[in-house]
C-alpha cells in the first residue's frame, strides 16, 4: 500500500456506526450482523474520523489530548489497516 | 497502535456474564413462504398471540438499557408486521444497529423509504424458496423478477445488497446457477448458508443433507466464481457441520451474547431453544429482560461448565467450542447436556457420519428421494405434527 497522505480525510465507512458503549466500556464499531470491540488508542483514533478532519488534524488532536508526541506513524499504520478493513474510507 | 478485537471472542463464557450484546426479535411466526428447510418450531401455529408494539418497544428499551447492541428483525416474516417501522424508529433512536432480514415479499418502495427514514441499518435479503425461485430464476418467471425489484430498491436506498441463500442438497448442484443470480441481482456480498438441521429442516433431514461430493463439487464452483468476480463481490461459503470433526461454538455459549424473543414473547438463548425440555423459557410479558437474562433458570442451565458431561467435562478444547449445540445433542442424542454428535470424539458420533452416509445414497439414487414426502413449512402441516423425529434415527 502507498503511503497515506498527511492531507486525507479518513470517515467511518458507509453504512458502519461508531459509538461508544457504556456497558462494554469502549468504542464499538457497528457493522452488518457484526461488532468489533476497538481498544482505547483505536477508539480514539476512530472517534476522529469525521470526513472533515485530514489525518495531519487528527494527529495533532491526539498529540494535544493526550499530551504525546511522535504519534503520527502510530496513527497513520491504524488508519491504514482500517481502510483495509473497510472500517473507514477515504473523502474528497 | 493495533486494531480492536473481535467481541465474540473476547465475552468470557463464565464465571462474569456480560450483556446480550446481539438482540433477535422474531416478531412473527407469519411468513407467505413456506420453507422446507426453516428453522422455525414445525408446531409454530400453536404458540399464543403476537406481543404488541407496546411490548416490542419496551423490550427494545430493557435490553438495550442491559447493553444490547446488535438487534436482527425476523420472523417469520417481518414485514407482515404493520408497525415495523415504529419497531425501528425506536430501536435506532435507542442506538441499536439494526438489521432487518427479510425474504423481500412485502418490501415496497413506500416501505423501504418509511424504514430507511426511521433509521434501518442494513437490510439482507433472503432467497427462501430457493428450489422454487432457482426454477423461476431458470425460466425467468415471477418470483425472480419481485426479487430483481427489491435487489434494486436495496441499492437504490443507499444500502449494500447482501443476499442469503439457503443450501440443500435439492439445490447445491445449481451453485454457479444461484451465485449467477446473485450477480444478476447486483449483490455485493452472498451468504451460501447449508441448512441447519432443527425444526422444519430436521423434519426434513434425511431429504436435504448433501453428499460431501455435492458439497465439494459446490465449494469448487464457489471458489471458481470468487476468482472471476474478485472485488466486486464477496461470497462467504458455510459448510453444514455434519461434515465437520468439531462443533460449531453455537452461540459463543448459551446465555453468552445472544438473546432472541420468539413472536408470542417467549426468551430464548438461541433461536431454537425452544425445542429443548425441561427449559423453562421465561417470557419477557412476565418478567423484565433484566431478570430474564441474569436470574431465570433458563438463561444460566448452559452457562459456565457444570452442566457438561464427559467427553466434554476434562477437554481441552471446552472453552473454544463450548461442546457445540445443545440442541443438536438434544436432537440426534435425545440428551441436551451430552457432547455435540457433530464432534468426533463424541461417543456418539456415529449418529451424524451414519446420516451423511444415507445422504451420500439418497443422492445418488434420485429414486431414494422420493421415498419420504418434503413437509413444506406452513399453519396447516403444522397443526398436527406426524413424525417429530423426521424419520432421523435408525
Amino acid at each position: 500500500m502507498t503511503e497515506l497522505a498527511e492531507t486525507v480525510k479518513p470517515a467511518i465507512a458507509h453504512g458502519l456506526k461508531l459509538q461508544w458503549e457504556p456497558a462494554q466500556d469502549a468504542h464499538v464499531l457497528l457493522y452488518p450482523e457484526g461488532m468489533v470491540k476497538l481498544n482505547g488508542s483505536a477508539g480514539a483514533i476512530m472517534s476522529r474520523c469525521d470526513g472533515a478532519r485530514t489525518l495531519a488534524d487528527i494527529v495533532a488532536d491526539l498529540e494535544r489530548s493526550y499530551g504525546l508526541t511522535g504519534l503520527a506513524a502510530d496513527v497513520r499504520a491504524f488508519v491504514a489497516l482500517a481502510l483495509q478493513k473497510r472500517w473507514l474510507e477515504l473523502r474528497e | 497502535m493495533s486494531g480492536g478485537t473481535q467481541t465474540a471472542a473476547a465475552q468470557p463464557a463464565a464465571p462474569g456474564v456480560g450483556p446480550p450484546l446481539w438482540l433477535l426479535l422474531e416478531l412473527t411466526y407469519r411468513c407467505p413462504l413456506h420453507c422446507v428447510f426453516c428453522y422455525n418450531p414445525t408446531d409454530f401455529a400453536r404458540t399464543g398471540p403476537e406481543l404488541s408494539t407496546a411490548d416490542w418497544l419496551r423490550v427494545l428499551r430493557e435490553a438495550r438499557a442491559l447493553g444490547a447492541v446488535q438487534l436482527g428483525l425476523s420472523g417469520g416474516e417481518p414485514l407482515v408486521r404493520e408497525d415495523l417501522e415504529a419497531i425501528v424508529a425506536e430501536a435506532h433512536a435507542l442506538g441499536f444497529y439494526i438489521n432487518l432480514i427479510t425474504s423481500g415479499v412485502g418490501l415496497t418502495r413506500a416501505r423501504i423509504a418509511a424504514l430507511k427514514a426511521a433509521g434501518l441499518d442494513h437490510i439482507q435479503l433472503s432467497f427462501q424458496d430457493s428450489t422454487r425461485e432457482m426454477n423461476d430464476f431458470l425460466s425467468s418467471t415471477r418470483t425472480f423478477e419481485l426479487k430483481s425489484q427489491v435487489a434494486a430498491l436495496i441499492r437504490e436506498f443507499g444500502y449494500p445488497m447482501v443476499l442469503n441463500v439457503v443450501l440443500h442438497r435439492l439445490n447445491i448442484d445449481h451453485v454457479a446457477e444461484i451465485l449467477a443470480m446473485a450477480e444478476a441481482l447486483g449483490a455485493q456480498y452472498v451468504e451460501l448458508a447449508n441448512t441447519q438441521y432443527y425444526g422444519w429442516a430436521w423434519r426434513n433431514r434425511e431429504q436435504l443433507l448433501p453428499s460431501r461430493a455435492q458439497l465439494e463439487r459446490a465449494e469448487a464452483a464457489t471458489q471458481r466464481f470468487r476468482e472471476r468476480v474478485a472485488g466486486r463481490m464477496q461470497i462467504y461459503f458455510v459448510v453444514p457441520d455434519y461434515f465437520e470433526t468439531r462443533p460449531k461454538p453455537c452461540m459463543n455459549g448459551l446465555g453468552s451474547v445472544f438473546l432472541a424473543i420468539a413472536p408470542d414473547g417467549i426468551a430464548m438463548p438461541c433461536h431454537a431453544a425452544r425445542m429443548l425440555p425441561g427449559l423453562d423459557l421465561p417470557s419477557v410479558r412476565a418478567a423484565d429482560v433484566r431478570t430474564i437474562w441474569y436470574e431465570s433458570a433458563a438463561f444460566n442451565r448452559f452457562r459456565g461448565e457444570a452442566w457438561m458431561k464427559e467427553p466434554c467435562r476434562s477437554c481441552p478444547e471446552r472453552t473454544k467450542d463450548f461442546g457445540g449445540c445443545r440442541c443438536q445433542a438434544y436432537l440426534l442424542t435425545g440428551d441436551p447436556d451430552n457432547t455435540d454428535p457433530v464432534c468426533e470424539l463424541s461417543p456418539q458420533h456415529a449418529l451424524v457420519t451414519a446420516a451423511v452416509a444415507r445422504a451420500e445414497r439418497g443422492a445418488r439414487s434420485p429414486s431414494g428421494a422420493r421415498e419420504q414426502v418434503l413437509v413444506f413449512r406452513d399453519h396447516r402441516t403444522s397443526i398436527p405434527v406426524v413424525t417429530e423425529d423426521g424419520g432421523g434415527h435408525r
